[in-house]
């Protein structure tokens, strides 16, 4: 779909290129999230994440995600860009980008966008402390 | 029939691989799966949830499984 830009890489995220792309005249506005990998979790320190995909699901239930923003809210494009394998501390694992007329659609459908990618979409991370590795959200 | 299960992030821990080979009868559900799997690795069993998709969609535990149908164990997604 011309109005959707998916991309699952293992390859440094470009924010600019996700910027040029989600902007057009008829956007008065322009919502963009960046997840980034912090130095800690619940005050334990984090040295790096380890980002394992499902590749063609991932992908799948991505373009999902997108599609159902664009039925839900008046938006005009949807971007998912997503990182796979080994990311420092700073480094960007998400972008979503969302443009529309009004900024009420965007905010909205950027929230919607990252809240049901972390529940839905078959990427799993993998937090590296100093006493050993840990699969993020696997155990209760 | 014989089919192939996939496995992805604490899943590939706990088979040890990331692709496990099964048998199951031909009109197997992936509830039986399910229950096949917990027999052979139990501490699927200790794990918060986990989903199973079939060829890239998530299944419901009465959905049948077919020959050279793709298979996923898909534990707690962390992804973002």
């Amino acid at each position: 779909m011309p109005n959707i830009q998916i991309l699952l890489s293992a390859e440094v995220l470009n924010i600019q290129s996700c910027i040029d792309w989600i902007m057009s005249p008829e956007s008065g506005g322009i919502d963009v999230f960046i997840g980034t990998v912090r130095n800690a979790t619940k005050g334990k320190t984090v040295f790096k994440l380890d980002f394992e995909a499902y590749e063609p699901m991932a992908i799948s239930e991505m373009e999902k995600i997108a599609k159902q923003a664009l039925e839900k809210w008046p938006v005009q494009k949807v971007l998912i860009h997503h990182r796979t394998g080994t990311l420092q501390i700073g480094e960007v694992p998400v972008i979503i980008a969302v443009s529309a007329a009004h900024r009420d659609a965007a905010f909205d459908a950027c929230r919607y966008v990252i809240d049901t990618l972390k529940q839905t979409v078959p990427i799993w991370k993998k937090e590296a402390f100093e006493d050993g590795d840990v699969w993020v959200a696997a155990h209760p | 029939m014989k089919i192939n299960v996939l496995a992805f992030g604490v899943a590939k821990e706990i088979f040890g691989t990331s692709q496990v080979s099964l048998e199951l009868t031909n009109d197997a559900t992936i509830y039986n799966l399910k229950y096949l799997l917990e027999q052979q690795y139990p501490r699927l069993k200790q794990l918060a949830s986990y989903m199973v998709a079939v060829n890239n969609e998530y299944a419901l535990p009465g959905d049948t499984i077919h020959e050279r149908d793709e298979i996923a164990i898909i534990p707690p997604v962390s992804g973002g």
